[in-house]
């Protein structure tokens, strides 16, 4: 094989049956970055790597080489727990969550009713 | 840089007469119920075979597309023509590499492992896009893939981005934003030669007339009458037909080069009454020919980036943890 960049030609390429072992690629890590201090980690996807160390590195340079970045979490996705998409419906809230919510509890109809009792009965 | 739905004639004769065959039809309901209404799908869902089975067809062969687009520019590198572009090049190719990763992860989630993509590509049994099976002779070939290819690439790839399937259409949203910058860089490279002196102008419109034919065959044969189109277009696994990305291409970037005097070396090329982009026949025998394996460097590519394996071997080896299992991005 004759290439016509003498770059090829130098290092020799391979023609030749060529396999990648099992295991070579390592395994994922979920990646968070922090765009400035105050902010929360957001996950913005994931790497391959041997290690927690090396995962952080390769992080960077896939996450962090051109947006503003302060901090980076790199986690082992095997060691990440999650609900399932099936399982959906348990985020389904009940009909009336009033109770929860600060738009539940109204006063000022109270209040204005009861000044205006004063008022009167002064 | 590149995506592209393409589907093969040898793809579309594996394709089983009843795709959905044996599958759950009330799942299936639900499944197209949620595409229909605009869902995404995310990789723990319940999806078709034929579903999982096309976008890791066209995930992996889109991830490929990028590591092997890296080789003609990379090549490229040592010999800019200034700091400016050498600086600009080594972020691009950097980024295409990056790509790669962000569409390995995504057709990762879908159960099929990254050294066994790998080893597809290196065997030849995947494709990769059908472009980088031609040489970058010189400096302005450079400057047309970076402006015309990737110009092509963000077309397809904005309009995958609102495809059904999560992780690709999360990968898909990061690639264009950094496409938005090689597209930049690469005009600002063609346009400095395009105003530059004679021999400029010339090496350009030279590159211009070698790339226009696998430009044309970028976004790959007519497939209108596909019936194999209807089911991935429902499943927003396809989100235009080849011809309709062909034609919004030619009308953003065509007007582009005619500004600059030059021209594509084809008297035929015209917007018709209905805005339709006409062209001479862009002899497919060739692209498939090429895409088959006979272009003019698909040995090459392959040879160079089985290099790049053996030689890095020794590194991920010594990385390696040999009793850690295959697990799934998340994402």
């Amino acid at each position: 094989m004759k290439s016509f960049d003498p770059r090829v030609n130098r290092i020799n390429p391979i023609e030749e049956k060529t396999e990648m072992n099992i295991g070579e690629a390592w395994e994922p890590y979920e990646v968070f970055h922090q765009k400035k201090r105050g902010d929360h980690h957001i996950h913005v996807g994931s790497v391959h790597a041997p290690n927690a160390a090396q995962a952080l590195l390769f992080a960077k340079e896939q996450y962090g080489r051109r947006q503003n970045c302060v901090n980076m979490w790199v986690v082992r996705t095997a060691d990440v727990t999650q609900f399932q998409y099936d399982d959906a419906d348990i985020f389904e809230t009940a009909i009336d969550k009033e109770y929860r919510e600060a738009y539940g509890f109204k006063v000022r109809d109270k209040i204005n009713a009861y000044k205006k009792q004063q008022t009167e009965s002064k | 840089m590149y995506g592209n739905g393409y589907t093969s004639p040898e793809e579309t004769a594996k394709q089983k007469p009843d795709p959905l065959a044996g599958e759950d039809l009330q799942q299936l309901a639900l499944f197209e119920e949620r595409i229909t209404h605009g869902e995404k799908i995310e990789p723990q869902d319940w999806m078709p075979k034929e579903y999982r089975r096309q976008l890791i067809r066209m995930i992996e062969q889109h991830a490929h597309s990028e590591v092997i687009g890296a080789l003609p520019e990379g090549t490229w590198i040592t010999r800019a023509p200034s700091f400016k572009r050498k600086l600009a090049l080594i972020a691009k190719v950097q980024d295409e590499i990056g790509h790669a990763h962000l569409l390995y992860n995504a057709a990762e989630t879908l159960g099929k492992s990254r050294e066994a993509m790998i080893n597809d590509l290196l065997s030849g049994k995947s494709k990769y896009s059908n472009v980088f099976n031609y040489p970058a002779t010189t400096w302005a070939d450079v400057t047309v893939i970076g402006f015309l290819i990737d110009g092509a690439a963000i077309v397809n790839q904005v309009i995958n981005a609102k495809g059904s399937y999560g992780p690709y259409c999360r990968a898909l949203e990061r690639i264009c934003y950094e496409e938005s910058f090689h597209l930049k860089q690469g005009h600002d490279a063609l346009v400095h030669l395009a105003v530059g002196t004679k021999t400029q102008r010339a090496m350009l419109q030279d590159a211009l007339n070698r790339w226009y034919r696998p430009i044309i065959h970028f976004f790959g044969p007519s497939d209108k009458a596909s019936v194999h189109g209807t089911l991935l277009m429902k499943w927003k696994v396809k989100m235009a037909s080849n011809d309709d990305m062909r034609n919004q291409f030619l009308d953003q970037y065509v007007p582009k080069i005619r500004e600059l005097g030059l021209d594509f070396p084809d008297p035929k090329l015209n917007k018709n009454a209905e805005g339709i982009w006409e062209f001479s026949d862009p002899n497919w025998d060739e692209f498939f020919a090429t895409i088959n394996g006979n272009g003019p460097c698909n040995a090459e590519r392959l040879a160079v980036r089985r290099w790049a394996e053996e030689h890095g071997r020794w590194v991920r080896k010594a990385l390696m943890n040999p009793s850690q299992k295959q697990v799934l991005p998340l994402s």
